[in-house]
């Protein structure tokens, strides 16, 4: 028995992985896929049968889609250049010694790992256009009085921001993680010849750093392309359709039209999308390694 | 760089002033939420929707018992505990054998393809598996809602113990080897006890994006097996939002897992960029 586990412990130790990977990640893959080329749909009565390419036809002629697809990238990219810019500065105004450094990076952590869909009910909370503390705030300042996530067109703003007040530490920690482990050497040399605090960090440190930076900003273009908690329990895509991102359309046309064959062509067409996401920032990445 | 400075130079130290006003800033705000939850939570209904907001009140404990009373919480917090557990459990049962395993034989592909549960939309295993388990009368099920869990805990796990188990040098495999030990004896009584704070901080964390997840759940768990972020999501969906019990009960899922997150925090950035370093 052992002799027989030791001699193919290289194929049995990942095996019940490999099984779970297969029954649950590949074969769904598979029957999404399979999905997508049938017309099935339960609240139409439709049996699972194969449509071929009409699915993706249809789907691309979708305003709602492409309204999604537009959505996706404005969310995405707005989120993610907002949280790179101010998480490398923070991250830059935090590389010093001062005494209590930890309990910084501590109270950084909360607003990434506390519950998302309790996030979201605080912010609901404070956007709540006539009992909120923010709109409060600003007529108290002098400020005009903003409709938040009610509004069509500031709607994905503000769930930008509660996004950006999420997940912005997570560059912080790890911009800072990468600055601690930068060589010494170039630092030294530059203070020797009488170079500025701005000169070090445009010419020494911001190239130095760019290699985190990349991978920190891949896995936040990875994630935020996916949004959904926070999306869904605060506006969930409204109002209208005005803040309808390609996974919440997706969950609307399978679990709430249950139009399971036309959300799987929706899904493969956004798995695609995040797909070519990742490849591009990876190769972005080998680039400015190089 | 601070240099050592013998004398108080005024502008150094107005700078040093400055440094942490900004400081305190950026930290407020990434507080503020959070302490406004907490402070609504043990507020009346009517002080909460009050303008300016009082800071000094009487706290009422009303908004936590009503959350048990009328909601059915103590049933979703169990619920949420069992299926994060369950799905922990599970992803260190099967995901610490593969991880070793591509750790000590450079099975690189296998770890790619496990990684790409991190860049899938989640959404997408959700319909196959909605329908599957429909037919297979699992849905509301704790295997069913323990199993689709794993699939956030497994990657996490196998991506945060291979750097770990890297590093375990060879030699003290082979040395285990050579004195008779079978590779599972190897493996359960020499790499195991010395990965344990990888394995404590991975399950930990695990466990918290587990707790954490509400599509999965919200698909999945109908009512049974309901757990606290989708009970909570529910609270809104009556036409009189309940602000004290929602943010009550937003303050009981947020608590655990912000203690849990201070315990290991010194592995959490570690952690979540697990797998983009190396893919």
């Amino acid at each position: 028995m052992h002799t027989f586990l030791d001699r193919y412990a290289r194929w049995i130790f990942p095996l019940p992985a490999l099984i779970f990977i297969v029954a649950m990640m590949i074969f769904p893959l598979g029957y999404t896929l399979w999905n997508s080329l049938t017309g099935w749909s339960l609240s139409a009565g439709r049996p699972p049968t194969f449509i071929g390419l009409d699915n993706y036809v249809r789907l691309f002629q979708d305003e709602r889609f492409q309204g999604a697809v537009v959505r996706t990238f404005y969310f995405t990219a707005l989120a993610v250049f907002v949280e790179m810019v101010l998480g490398v500065a923070i991250a830059l105004f935090l590389h010093r010694d001062f005494r209590g450094k930890r309990v910084i990076t501590s109270i950084l952590l909360l607003p990434m790992m506390a519950t998302p869909v309790a996030i979201a009910m605080v912010w609901l909370l404070m956007y709540e256009p006539t009992a909120g503390i923010i709109n409060f705030v600003l007529k108290q300042v002098g400020l005009p009085r903003g409709m938040w996530i009610g509004a069509n067109d500031t709607v994905i703003p503000s769930l930008v921001l509660v996004d950006v007040w999420q997940w912005t530490p997570m560059i912080v920690l790890i911009c800072l993680a990468g600055l601690t482990a930068l060589p010494r050497d170039p630092f030294e040399s530059a203070i020797v010849d009488g170079a500025s605090y701005w000169q070090i960090t445009r010419h020494i440190t911001l190239p130095l750093l760019m290699p985190t930076i990349t991978v920190a900003m891949l896995l936040r273009s990875i994630d935020a392309l996916k949004t959904f908690d926070i999306i869904y329990t605060m506006t969930l895509g409204g109002p209208g359709f005005s803040s309808e991102t390609l996974n919440i359309l997706t969950y609307q046309y399978a679990f709430y039209y249950l139009h399971f064959g036309y959300a799987s062509s929706l899904l493969v067409v956004f798995f695609a999308l995040v797909l070519g996401v990742s490849l591009l920032t990876t190769y972005l990445r080998r680039t400015v390694e190089v | 760089m601070p240099t050592p400075r013998k004398r108080l130079d005024p502008i150094k130290v107005i700078l040093e002033m400055l440094y942490f006003a900004v400081l305190a800033v950026i930290l407020l705000a990434f507080l503020a939420p959070l302490l406004w939850m907490l402070l609504n939570a043990f507020k009346t209904p009517l002080q909460i929707i009050k303008l300016p907001p009082d800071l000094i009140f009487t706290p009422t404990l009303d908004n936590f018992i009503n959350v048990f009373r009328y909601q059915n919480f103590a049933q979703y917090i169990w619920n949420s505990v069992l299926i994060a557990a369950g799905s922990t459990g599970l992803g260190l049962l099967i995901g610490l054998p593969a991880a070793h395993s591509i750790a000590r034989y450079k099975q690189r592909l296998f770890g790619v393809i496990i990684l790409v549960a991190r860049i899938v939309p989640g959404i997408t295993f959700l319909i196959p598996l909605y329908i599957i388990y429909r037919q297979l009368g699992l849905i509301d099920t704790y295997l069913s809602l323990i199993l689709s869990h794993a699939l956030v805990t497994l990657p996490f796990i196998v991506w945060v113990m291979v750097p770990f188990f890297e590093a375990i040098p060879h030699e003290l495999e082979e040395a285990a080897r050579v004195d008779g030990a079978s590779i599972l004896q190897t493996f359960v009584q020499i790499v195991l006890p010395i990965s344990g704070p990888g394995i404590v901080t991975s399950s930990i964390l695990a466990f918290v994006f587990s707790w954490n997840n509400f599509m999965f759940s919200i698909v999945l768990a109908t009512n049974k097996t309901k757990t606290v972020p989708v009970a909570i999501y529910n609270f809104i969906s009556y036409a009189q939002i309940d602000w004290g019990g929602l943010m009550a009960a937003a303050v009981l899922i947020t608590l655990p897992v912000l203690i849990l997150a201070l315990i290991t925090q010194r592995y959490i950035v570690a952690g979540l960029t697990a797998g983009a370093v190396k893919g």
